[in-house]
């Protein structure tokens, strides 16, 4: 066994690869539970496209077959059943996961100096990972993948000058059509994922480049060498430490995944939506069009914003800015400590306003605006205006005061000292 | 931080009381009394599927022979579900074509393959109940749950001629009291001068169908039970390997985290 090893070590670096990347990776020890999302990320992205090649086998990306060959998928192919759930429960779970991840950074200040790239790879990660769940839910062809697509394409339309050109030639077509769902598995099942695989191995190269943060944001790299390991005061080797630690993560979500995936496959119609066992009709427009659950609170935000000047652009170039506003996080952030634990109430308020206001955006883009009725007509401002619609314009401005108030907020915020070690 | 939880629920629940006082109209659903796991109910459901639904609607993702899930044999399905010369191992399509259907009833019947992921099983057992004569409409049958349906109610001579009986409520509490008496299929709707109209379908004394009201709201729930098997064969099979896969990963969790922990003892 060393004799083979020695034998590849000499031509290329294996070894060195594994002892750098993981086996010798020096990782505080301090970890708690918001450090299993990175491992169940990686989890579940090696799920997807190991169960998305066996979809391809039998799946038909021809607007007269899609819909048939994703039932033939569901019935007669051996196993097929539970190859789709498990892609269609994996693609909410990534979302969870990677949602509960960004928390963590939030919480912990992992995208501050000197992880600033490390949190830019996981923004594009975030990003091009939106990309590839809106692409791939074109392609069971029901109701509401050809409608939601419809009403995505559509917003690019609102850009001007440009827009309607733009949305015609992300379609191929003036609706959407075959055309637009041979390309849309095109970019599913190959361009993104490239680009994804891409910058996983950017975004761990950066973090084992630069040492991990931990619940304290200790710099455990800074610290003393331990004469008895070799290793900083704080830290551990990832192998075989982390490497356990983590299986009982994996284990754990594998139960919760696997508990939806064969008793709520559906998940009560958020995971996989009634209408979309419809078979996609260009000329019947559902009466109720909401994305799937990890979308809705920018839709909710799309939906906040009225139209000025006669164009509904504003809501698009919000929502648009309401993703890309976490590039800026790093630079935005102006406190003197990373870790919750040390930081004020003032960070602690905002991030919990942000997650309140993330949250209940996220449930009023599942529901229709008029679900908590309307104000009374004599108020002033306010009179008959769709209360949902109100609270949605509130919660978007706490969204974005969250990241614009930020320098002022964390600057002068009252700290607790950082301690030397990790507690 | 720990208030976080209850700030929210306390912002969900102020809003969401405030909608259920709403005052549109209302639909009370019946729960569809249906066991999953109840073969002759299956086999009765696909009988009548077979001898009052199939002439028009097809379940083109069902392949005959996949019956033998409900327990039945090739040769019994051969013998008491197959009509036409299909073979065993085609698709349960309707024999009426598409022309026949336009010219027939100006519409093509919809394949029902995965109407109950469409609609769910209460929504559909509650239609069959909900049929009732109305002179107005073009079949003469009108349905409190999808109102207007272009379908006529192929049911009738089971069921008998159903009417639609609406009582009237002096306010929304008394009609609610009511609603939730009958412990069936209501439609709430409000009148004009504050009132409340109760709509409810039953069936006329002078004219009987061939069954019994509960016969055939047996006979319904058996059809519905088929229509949930026919959306998603797999389900009974995904369920009883969910359990297996979850005490395999219980046990794996315990050893996992056993190791875990001898492991980890070194590290202080």
């Amino acid at each position: 066994m060393d004799k083979i090893l020695g034998w590849i070590d000499a031509r290329f670096p294996l070894t060195q690869l594994w002892e750098s990347q993981w086996g010798k990776y020096p990782a505080p020890k301090n970890f708690n539970f918001w450090y299993y999302f990175g491992s169940l990320n990686m989890l579940v992205l090696v799920m997807q496209i190991a169960t998305g090649i066996f979809l391809t086998m039998n799946y038909k990306p021809d607007a007269k077959y899609a819909f048939d060959s994703v039932e033939y998928i569901m019935r007669d192919v051996e196993w097929g059943w539970l190859i789709r759930y498990m892609h269609s429960t994996g693609a909410s779970a990534f979302f969870v996961v990677v949602y509960l991840h960004m928390f963590r950074g939030l919480m912990y200040g992992s995208y501050q100096k000197p992880r600033e790239l490390i949190w830019i790879f996981g923004c594009l990660i975030y990003l091009v990972l939106m990309g590839e769940a809106f692409f791939g839910y074109l392609l069971p062809w029901g109701q509401m993948s050809y409608w939601g697509a419809q009403v995505i394409v559509n917003l690019f339309s609102t850009l001007p000058i440009i827009g309607e050109g733009l949305a015609l030639w992300i379609r191929g077509d003036f609706t959407i059509s075959d055309v637009t769902l041979n390309r849309f598995f095109a970019f599913h099942v190959i361009a993104l994922p490239l680009v994804l695989l891409g910058l996983v191995a950017a975004h761990l190269m950066a973090l084992h480049e630069v040492g991990s943060n931990n619940p304290d944001g200790v710099d455990v790299k800074h610290q003393p060498i331990d004469p008895k390991t070799g290793l900083p005061l704080d830290a551990i080797y990832s192998h075989p430490y982390y490497s356990i630690k983590d299986m009982v993560g994996v284990v754990f979500f594998l139960a919760i995944f696997s508990a939806v995936l064969f008793f709520v496959p559906e998940m009560g119609g958020y995971f996989l939506e009634a209408n979309n066992f419809i078979p996609a009709d260009p000329l019947k427009t559902p009466e109720h069009i909401a994305p799937v659950w990890y979308f809705t609170p920018y839709y909710a935000i799309l939906r906040a914003v009225p139209s000025f000047f006669d164009t509904q652009v504003w809501g698009v170039l919000l929502m648009g800015a309401a993703v890309m506003i976490f590039f800026a996080l790093p630079w935005l952030d102006r406190g003197k400590v990373r870790s919750i634990r040390y930081r004020g109430n003032l960070y602690k308020g905002w991030l919990a306003a942000f997650v309140i206001s993330f949250i209940v955006l996220g449930y009023l883009g599942v529901v229709p605006v008029t679900i908590w009725g309307q104000f009374p007509q004599g108020w002033p401002l306010l009179g008959a205006a769709d209360k949902a619609t109100v609270i949605a314009r509130v919660l978007t401005v706490v969204y974005f005061a969250f990241f614009l108030l930020m320098p002022w907020y964390t600057a002068r915020d009252k700290t607790k000292p950082v301690p030397e070690r990790t507690t | 931080m720990n208030k976080l939880p209850t700030i929210v629920a306390a912002i969900f629940f102020a809003f969401a009381g405030a909608a259920g006082a709403a005052g549109g109209p209302a639909l009370r659903l019946e729960p569809a009394p249906i066991n999953r796991l109840d073969a002759e109910s299956l086999q009765r459901g696909a009988r009548n599927y077979v001898n009052f639904c199939l002439g028009c609607h097809g379940l083109k993702y069902l392949r005959y022979e996949r019956l033998t899930d409900l327990g039945l044999t090739e040769q019994q399905i051969q013998d008491n579900l197959i009509f036409g010369g299909q073979r065993i191992s085609s698709p349960m399509t309707s024999a009426m074509s598409a022309n026949d259907a336009r010219n027939w009833l100006g519409a093509i019947p919809p394949d029902l393959s995965l109407q109950a992921r469409i609609r769910g099983t209460d929504w559909l057992y509650n239609y069959f109940l909900s049929f009732y004569r109305d002179d107005t409409a073009p079949t003469g049958w009108n349905n409190l749950v999808f109102p207007k349906v272009a379908m006529p109610h192929v049911l009738a001579q089971l069921s008998g001629p159903n009417r639609l009986v609406t009582t009237s409520f002096d306010n929304h509490e008394r009609a609610i009291a009511a609603s939730i008496a009958i412990k069936g299929l209501t439609l709430l709707e409000p009148a004009a001068g504050g009132k409340w109209n109760l709509a409810t379908v039953a069936a006329n004394p002078d004219a009987p169908g061939t069954l019994s009201p509960v016969e055939y709201q047996k006979w319904v729930a058996d059809l519905v039970n088929f229509l949930d098997y026919a959306a998603e064969p797999i389900k009974n099979k995904r369920i009883s390997l969910g359990i297996m896969v979850l005490l395999y990963l219980g046990v794996l969790f315990t050893l996992v985290y056993l190791l875990k922990r001898s492991i980890w003892k070194k590290i202080h």
